[in-house]
This record gives structure tokens, sequence and C-alpha cells, in this order.
């Protein structure tokens, strides 16, 4: 099995402070990894560091056996793509659907367009009716719809994908999360997912990292946190706020 | 004749559904939908729709000044001197005996063109000052705020009397004196703008593609930076014909015979008590344009607001 | 204290006409813990609101019945209005940002509001206030009482919120959101805290949310809402036998660690839901 992603010792740093430290892990070829923890506790920014947003990092990083550095190379681009959390901000108020996944096919210098922007609507269960519409015509729910297809329309080989749930509706949150599920599988992505809410996470990723204030506490498969085979406190403590506030299934224990 | 009227009013109906629809087909239809609908906001305001109007017709007047003017603009007539309003000579005559009307018409075109002018040199410069320094960050950056800094202290008046002084007293003294004053508060409107959007996640989402920093600040940043711009635009131009006027008020613009407004004040002002109008015409004539302008901008501001979308 | 709803409506006017956001909602409010749960735009905040009549000016409101502690809200002036407003109960929002004057300390802030309602000396009030922010489990009184509120998180900012309207001591709080933008373990500090302060001071609990089991864990009973009407009310023990598909619909799309699903069951909604 071939390391799609490898990370060792990642350091970042946000203005003067030690945002994310000693971060190591690894995700294997067409694995969905999740990294969750509270707020503060680095995951986003090991996230954008990752895709090359915050430049104030060292460490390794290797994407698909490539070793990056803080100026990424033109297959990086190509291979790795993000997914943000506010549906509200990661799309172009003045720019319309079609204009959005036009501009990668545009940059990379990719053709047929039409046909490209099309299947990627259609991948992503848009109707093609909302195909020239702003962002401001469109529902939450869509427009996470529109940034996944944008991240696709390329075809990256990594999707990194910043609480990608998190503002939306929870029966939206449904949707969306069994879409990229199944995105997942019939075109062989590799995943890394950040979150807060433990079950979302779980729900999609095999393998779970949790952090706390910038460095690794525990490493757990999805498996294990469910059975509750938990090694840190902190860990342990995520889990049962998880059951106390999150997951109305667990409540009924509380109450019985 | 009435099924022309019932067809003709449907074909209209047909263009508004067409333009309102919210399923464009094209990237046209969508552009032509989102301006249409803008429009009809706009529409809705009348104190800005007034400024519209009285805009346009001031630019039609000025375009078409001279197919309306009754007399050459310099054509004196003693005998007529200091007329009042007339048939003859709508607004009356100056102290030289030429048609205050044919001269204010003309004098628009002096007016608005150089308000059209140096509006077509500041806003594109501070628009692309700003938004590189905004997107760049870094020394990049302070250079370029420095240099705006430097522009922005800078007093109109003693520019324009520099130049005058360096060149001739003229036209292009006043359009440059303004212009290079008139750009920095652009600039720093362009970067304010720009370090609120270069955040956004749609802006990460771009640079995750690769694209280079000129097509982000060109083709996403630039773009949503030019509503403010327009409406910046729309209520300083009140201000440019104001100073423009005053600049040829002191006699560092046209000079005479043009039927520069602020100059047409200039030369005539002592007659203020007896023949009121002869000065007091050019000077409505700059309060209505700059009024306008305001108003039209008020109006710009209420629909460009991000709120309303 | 009862608060009695009886077929409470609101409308507001559209270019299209009248909209009816909140279509005949019905409920009693003792000394309790109730909930009211639904999506943006089922119109529970619409409710909430109206009890203390703070609904923008082109709401109209109608109801059967809309008293608290038998007092007429639909008939009662501006002036017996503020006597219930603050006084009887308080109101948190979700962003203590907003609802906090960012020029002026935090204690002069909870220090103000109690003497408007309590009267008393600056001595007085600063007392109150310290001890207020001890009830809020704040553990440093003083350096918070004289910090502005930019200089708080998220939790801490509410916690003054709390203080703030419990100094008249309410007979009853509305929480609109109060968690929505916290961490998850703030979130369970704060609603716990509530939990606690409301059970000590014997007041009823009004919690608006769109978080299903969060609700449930901290409420005693839960409304739901969709479409501006109430589709199901249940004891929060009952939660997971709710019986209207929209509840159920809701419980079931949700990912959970104790009943993992291979792929989400999504909602299907129903337009008969809303009539």
């Amino acid at each position: 099995m071939e390391r799609m992603i490898e990370v060792e010792n990642l350091n970042v740093r946000f203005g003067g402070f030690q945002a994310v430290k000693r971060v190591s892990f690894s995700v294997e070829k067409g694995e969905a990894f999740g990294l969750v923890g509270e707020s503060g506790s680095g995951k986003s920014t090991v996230l954008r560091a990752l895709a090359g947003l915050n430049g104030a990092w060292d460490g390794l990083v290797r994407i698909n056996g490539r070793a990056e550095g803080v100026k990424r190379s033109k297959a990086f681009y190509r291979d790795v793509q993000m997914v943000f959390q506010d549906p509200y901000g990661s799309l172009h108020p003045r720019q319309t659907v079609d204009r959005a996944l036009s501009e990668p096919l545009a940059i990379h210098g990719i053709k047929d367009a039409d046909s490209r922007i099309a299947r990627a609507m259609s991948e992503v269960a848009l109707p093609m009716s909302v195909r020239y519409r702003y962002p401001h015509q469109l529902s939450g729910g869509q427009r996470q719809r529109v940034a996944i297809a944008r991240a696709l329309i390329a075809g990256p080989k990594i999707l990194l994908l910043d609480e990608p749930t998190s503002a939306l509706d929870v029966s939206i949150q449904a949707e969306v999360l069994n879409l990229l599920g199944d995105l997942r599988a019939s075109l062989g992505l590799t995943y890394i997912m950040v979150g807060h809410n433990l079950a979302a996470v779980s729900h999609l990723c095999e393998q779970i990292t949790v952090m706390q204030s910038g460095e690794i506490v525990e490493s757990l498969s999805a498996a294990d946190l469910r059975e509750r085979r938990i090694e840190t406190s902190y860990t342990r403590h995520l889990r049962n706020l998880s059951d106390d506030i999150e997951d109305p299934f667990a409540n009924s224990a509380h109450f019985n | 004749m009435e099924t022309e009227t019932l067809s003709g009013n449907r074909t209209m109906s047909n263009w508004r559904n067409w333009v309102l629809t919210d399923t464009p087909q094209s990237r046209r239809q969508a552009t032509i939908g989102m301006i249409y609908r803008g429009w009809l906001q706009f529409s809705r305001n009348g104190l800005a729709m007034t400024g519209l109007i009285v805009l346009l017709a001031l630019f039609g007047l000025a375009i078409f000044a001279p197919s309306l003017a009754t007399h050459d603009p310099n054509a004196q007539d003693l005998a007529q001197r200091l007329a009042p309003p007339s048939a003859a000579h709508w607004f009356g005559t100056d102290q030289l005996g030429r048609d205050l009307y044919s001269r204010l018409l003309f004098g628009a075109r002096i007016t608005l063109g150089m308000a059209a002018l140096i509006v077509a040199i500041v806003a594109p410069v501070g628009l692309l000052v700003g938004s590189v320094a905004g997107y760049a960050g870094g020394w990049t950056d302070r250079i370029l705020m420095r240099i705006t800094d430097v522009f922005l202290a800078f007093p109109k008046l003693v520019l324009a009397l520099a130049f005058v002084a360096a060149l001739k007293p003229g036209l292009t003294s006043v359009v440059l004196a303004i212009a290079l004053t008139a750009w920095p508060p652009y600039a720093r409107l362009a970067r304010a703008e720009t370090l609120v959007i270069r955040e956004a996640d749609f802006v990460s989402a771009i640079r995750l593609t690769g694209a280079s920093a000129t097509r982000i600040v060109l083709r996403h940043i630039m773009p949503l930076c030019i509503s403010s711009v327009i409406v910046r635009v729309a209520l300083d131009v009140s201000g440019i014909v104001l100073t423009a006027a005053g600049l040829g008020f002191l006699g560092m613009g046209a000079q005479a015979p043009s039927p520069e407004w602020g100059a047409m004040i200039a030369s005539t002002r002592g007659f203020i008590l007896q023949q009121w109008w002869v000065p007091a015409i050019p000077g409505i004539a700059i309060f209505v344009a700059s009024f306008a302008f305001n108003l039209l901008g008020d109006g710009l501001r209420d629909v460009f607001d991000p709120k309303s979308e | 204290m009862e608060i009695n709803v009886s077929n409470l409506k609101v409308r507001f006017a559209s270019p299209a006409g009248e909209v009816e956001v909140v279509k005949g909602v019905s409920f009693r409010l003792g000394e309790e813990k109730l909930g009211i749960v639904g999506e943006s735009g089922s119109g529970k905040s619409l409710t909430a609101r109206s009890i203390l009549k703070l609904l923008p000016i082109q709401a109209r409101v109608s109801a059967d019945t809309l008293t608290f502690d038998g007092i007429d809200i639909q008939r009662a002036d501006e002036a017996q209005m503020r006597q219930i407003r603050g006084k009887r109960a308080g109101l948190i929002m979700q962003d203590p940002k907003y609802s906090l004057n960012p020029v002026m300390s935090v204690g002069a802030q909870i220090a103000e509001t109690w003497r408007a309602h309590r009267g008393g000396g600056r001595k007085e009030s600063l007392e109150a206030t310290l001890n207020l922010l001890d009830q809020v489990k704040i553990r440093d009184p003083r350096r918070v009482a004289a910090a502005y509120p930019t200089e708080l998180s998220g939790g801490m900012g509410q916690r003054v919120m709390i203080a703030m309207m419990l100094a008249p001591d309410p007979e009853m709080l509305i929480a609109d959101e109060p968690t929505s933008a916290l961490d998850v373990s703030v979130q369970a500090d704060i609603l716990r805290l509530l939990e606690g302060l409301v059970a000590e001071r014997g007041m009823a609990l009004l919690l608006i949310s769109h978080d299903l089991p969060l609700v449930s864990r901290f409420c005693d009973r839960v409304l739901v809402m969709y479409g501006g009407r109430v589709v199901e009310e249940l004891k929060a023990s009952e939660l997971t036998q709710a019986r209207h598909p929209y509840t159920r619909g809701l419980l079931e799309c949700m990912p959970s660690l104790a009943r993992p699903q291979a792929r989400l069951k999504t909602l299907e909604r129903s337009v008969a839901w809303s009539e």
C-alpha cells in the first residue's frame, strides 16, 4: 500500500505562536483520515499548512511520494484539493456556479470544460438548472455541493475536508456525508477530514487522530473509538461529551 | 391595433420573465439578470433616480451643446450686455453681451469632461495600487502605501498653483492637480477591501488551484472592490466638480473667454447685486451637477450594499 | 408563574402578500425546562420572542391566549412590558459580543442592570455583581468584572450574560441558541450551569435551539417545530420513541457512535407537515 500522505514533525506558527507542535501521521491511498479536537487544538491549522495556505511551517510533508516545500509543485495543485467549512464564504459572490467550476479548468489548461462541468455537477447531484445561478441564489447544502464539485473537477487524488458539514443543518449534513462517502468509493479518493463532531468524523473516517493544544493526543481506529477502547483520558472525555450532548441514541441510556 | 398592443405586452413580460428567471441558461443571461435586478432596486429609490435623470440630462446637454445652443458662446453683443432672461436670451447675457444659456451648455462640456477624465484616471489607478498592496502585503504594501501617503498629503489648491506656475494656467493644470491628489483615497479603499477579501475561503480555494497572484488580484479580487469604488466615485465627483470650479474661479483653470462655470462666476461676481443672474446661474449649474452626483452615489451605495443581497 | 400560549400566529407583509411564519402554536410553560427545536425558518425564535413582545415592527402577532402569569401580553402596553422584560423574564442570545456594550466594562454593565431593577447604591451593586459572577462559576470575579466584553472568550461572555440576566432575579429565562457558537465542552459547561441555576432559583427555562440531542439532554419537555407549526411535543426522556416522521427523520439522519450506519438515512420532507 503506497503512502499517499506522509507528515513528519510538522510545526506550524501562527504569528508568534506555535499552533502545531511536532505532528506526525501518514495516510494510505484510499483511506479516510479524521482529525478531531476542540477549537484551538490546531487541527485546522494542520490542514491549511498541508494545503499550502500557511507558509510558516517546517517539517517533512510528502504527497504522493513527492516531498513538498513551502512553494508547492504544479503537480501538487492537481493532486490536492480542499473543501471549506463555511458554505457562505467558499464561493466567490459574483461568480456563477458555471464560472466557479470553469476557473480551475482554465488554470490547469484542461479543455472540454462544458462536458466536465456537466459531469461534475451530476457527480454531486446538482441539477443543471442551477448552473448559472449566483451563490446567494443557492441554499447552504447546494453551495457545499458546488464547493465539492469545484474541488473534484480537475481530478484530484486527495481531498482535504475542513469541517465540511459543521455549518449545515443536520438533515443536509447527512446528505453531504453520504455524498462524500460515495465519491470516495467511486473515485478512489484519499481524505483527511477535520471536525469537532466525533460521530460525523467517525462515520466517514476509519482512522481518528485526536489533537489538543497543537499536539497529537491519541490515534485510534473509528471502531476502537466506538467500542471505547480508548487510552487517554482526554479522548475519553471527548467521547463522553459526544454521548452526552451530540448523540440522541447514547442518551437513552442516560435516562433509563 | 389591440392585438398589436397585446402581443407587445406579452413580449415585454416574456422578456421580463427571461431576465428574472431563477434558472438562467447561460452566463450572459445570468449577468443580465443580476444587472436588471440591481436596476430594479436602484429605480425604487426616488432621489437616486432624480439624480440619474438630472445627470443624464446634463450629459445630454453637454454632448449636444452645438445643436442645442442658441448663440455662439463667444459672440459678443455689447448693446445687449447684462440683459435679463428673455425670449431671445433664455438665461440673459453677461457683461460682454454673450448668451448665458449657450455659455452654460459649452461650459457643461468643460466641467463634465474634466470630471470624467479625472475619474477615468483616478479610479483605475487607485484600484490597482490598492488591490496589489493589499494582496501582496509585506514590502510591496509598505512602499505603495507610503507613496499613497505622500500624494494624500498634497493640498489640491497648492498643487494646482504649483502646476500653473510650472506649466501655464489651463485645464491641463487643473486635471493634473486634481487627479494627482484624488487617487489616494481609492487606493486606501481598495486596499482595505482587499485585506478582508484576501482572508475569504474562496480566495484560498483559488490559490489552491495554483493560480498566479496576478490572476487572483485581477480576476477575483478587483471585481469585488469595484462596487465600493463606483460608489465612492459617484460621491467624490460632486467634490471634484466643486474643486474644478473653485480652481477655475481662482483663475487657474480654463482661461477667458472659455465658458468654464467657475471662471464665469469669477469674472462676473461684481454683478451679483444688480444683475444677480449673471454669476448665479453658473453657480446653480455647479450646485445641480454636484448634488445630482451625490444622489446618484447614495442610490448606488444602497444597491451595492452587501446587506441587501 | 405560568406562560400560556394558545394558537399563536405571526405574520409578515411581503411583496407577495402576507406570509404566515408561525402558524398556530400552543404550549404552556410552568416551573420547568422546555426546549423548542427546529431548523432555521421553523419559527422557533419568533415564537419565543412573542412572549416578550420583542418581534420586529413589521411582524403582526395574534393569539387566542398569550399570557405571562395571567398578564395578557397582547393587550399590555410598553410600560407593562418593561415590567416584565428583564425584571421577570430574561433573554440570552447567541453571541454575547453583540448583546454587551463594548465600551463599558463587564462589571459596570452588570452593576447598572442590578441598580436599574433593584435600586441601591454603587457599593451594593458592585458587591452584588461579584456575587453574581461567582454564581456563574467564574473563578476570578474581580478580574472579569474589570474586563471589557471583547477581552472575554465565548464561554466567559455567555456566563457574563447569564449573570446580567439573573441580576433582577427573574422568574423565567429564554435562551435563544445560547451555545451554538461555542465549543462542545464549553456548551456542556454553560448548559449545566443554566440547569443548576434554574433549579436552584425555581425558574422556568425556555431553550431554543436547532440541536435536538442538546435540547433533549437539558430540558424536561421538547417541542419540535417545522414550517411554523409544532409537529411533536414529547418528554425529553422519550425522545428516541418520537412518532412524527420529521422528528424520526431528524433522529435517524444523525451520525451516531452508539448506532453506526453504513449510509445515513436522509430526511424526506413533506409539505403536509407545515399545513
